[in-house]
């Protein structure tokens, strides 16, 4: 094991690098361009697991067990819950609301990454001191010793820090009642009171093909009524609205009656020519 | 292969994040990208470790994963409150500290 990540880097390594390190950059390339939030959670999920490889590649074999087990085990199941929460939906409008404000940042960005890369371009290194000897007791026996002694005071502050944290997203996320919630009763009462929709609501679907709970029924003209649909799914946005079906399918079938008629006069012409040169 | 690999990469790799944190809207993807960058400090960080035949580069490494990981949960957590008032996830609409 002392060998592994030792001085010297294998003709092993170096292919590992440039493909998975093309990996890596095309990850991070989807994570900032794909439109929706969940693509671009599982891109960087990618680009996660593709570090830890590197991790271990590099003899840090506790961190790259730790990067699989807590970046794209919890942190990223994390982002994917909140992306549920949110809405799966919910596209980043392409509007731009400062104007060239993509352009200047692009430009930013170029700027930024010549500027670090022009300066690790003036690093003279050849060659890696390699971690045989730090890690010749074993790299989580190393950390540990490291982590309770020099570094405990550090390490107990992050206790501190994650205690924190968990209280203070409780506190942001946690929702007091402030009113009490109305019973059945009460609702009823308010529901008299108002005098706009006294009886139950009209069942959902009165096509004679459909009667699923997320197609409106039809009012007497011929329109079709919201109210019939269940709160949830008209909030989601989720009718489904099939007044159009019989005449598209008409349609359709006209379409492919059309197109079948077309093709046998485009054969016709070329058999008659066959004909006449016979 | 040059040990300055990782730097570029790392190096590349951060200069994607942040580009994303300019270019992104969507909240969440703006947090994403801010983690991208973290793990590209984390990538030089090991790399140096190695450079220098030393664990302490690890070690920092291992900070900035439990400071990553408390990050995420409050600024998840900030992220869910301005949706429930405000019904949208984008940083333009949060102007005000008030919710």
């Amino acid at each position: 094991m002392t060998h592994i990540a030792a001085y010297a880097t294998s003709t092993g390594e170096a292919f590992q690098f440039w493909v998975l390190g093309t990996v890596a950059v095309i990850g991070a390339l989807c994570t900032v361009f794909m439109k929706k939030a969940v693509h671009s959670a599982l891109c960087l999920a990618g680009t996660m697991i593709v570090l830890a490889v590197f991790y271990l590649a590099n003899g840090a074999y506790f961190l790259g067990i730790v990067q699989i087990v807590v970046y794209t085990g919890a942190i990223m199941m994390l982002f994917l819950f909140v992306v549920m929460l949110v809405g799966v939906t919910a596209a980043d409008s392409l509007k731009e609301t400062i104007r060239g404000q993509r352009w200047l940042a692009l430009l930013c960005g170029l700027g930024f990454g010549i500027l670090l890369i022009a300066g690790i371009g003036n690093a003279s290194l050849t060659e890696f001191n390699g971690l045989g000897e730090a890690n010749a007791g074993g790299n989580v026996e190393g950390l540990a010793a490291l982590i309770f002694t020099k570094y405990v005071f550090a390490f107990e502050l992050t206790g501190a820090l994650l205690i924190t944290a968990a209280v203070g997203a409780m506190v942001l996320t946690h929702r007091e009642r402030t009113e009490r919630a109305k019973t059945q009763r009460e609702l009823a009462e308010q529901r008299v009171r108002e005098g706009r929709q006294v009886p139950p609501l009209p069942a959902p679907g009165v096509y004679a093909r459909h009667n699923a709970v997320d197609i409106a029924g039809l009012l007497p003209d011929g329109t079709p009524s919201e109210l019939t649909v269940n709160k949830t799914l008209r909030e989601r946005g989720q009718i489904r609205d099939v007044s159009q079906d019989a005449i598209n399918d008409l349609r359709a079938l006209e379409q492919r009656a059309a197109d079948r008629l077309e093709r046998r006069g485009a054969v016709r012409p070329a058999e008659r020519a066959e004909e006449a040169s016979k | 292969m040059n040990p300055v690999n990782y730097l570029y990469l790392a190096a590349l790799l951060f200069t994607i994040g942040a580009t994303g944190v300019l270019i992104r809207r969507n909240a969440i993807v703006v947090f994403m990208c801010v983690e991208l960058m973290l793990n590209a400090c984390n990538l030089a960080l090991v790399a140096f470790s190695r450079l220098h035949g030393n664990l302490d580069g690890q070690i920092i490494a291992f900070f900035t994963m439990v400071v990553a990981a408390a990050e995420v949960v409050v600024g998840l957590a900030i992220i869910v409150s301005l949706f429930r008032t405000r019904h949208s996830a984008s940083v333009d609409d949060a102007g005000l500290m008030k919710l």
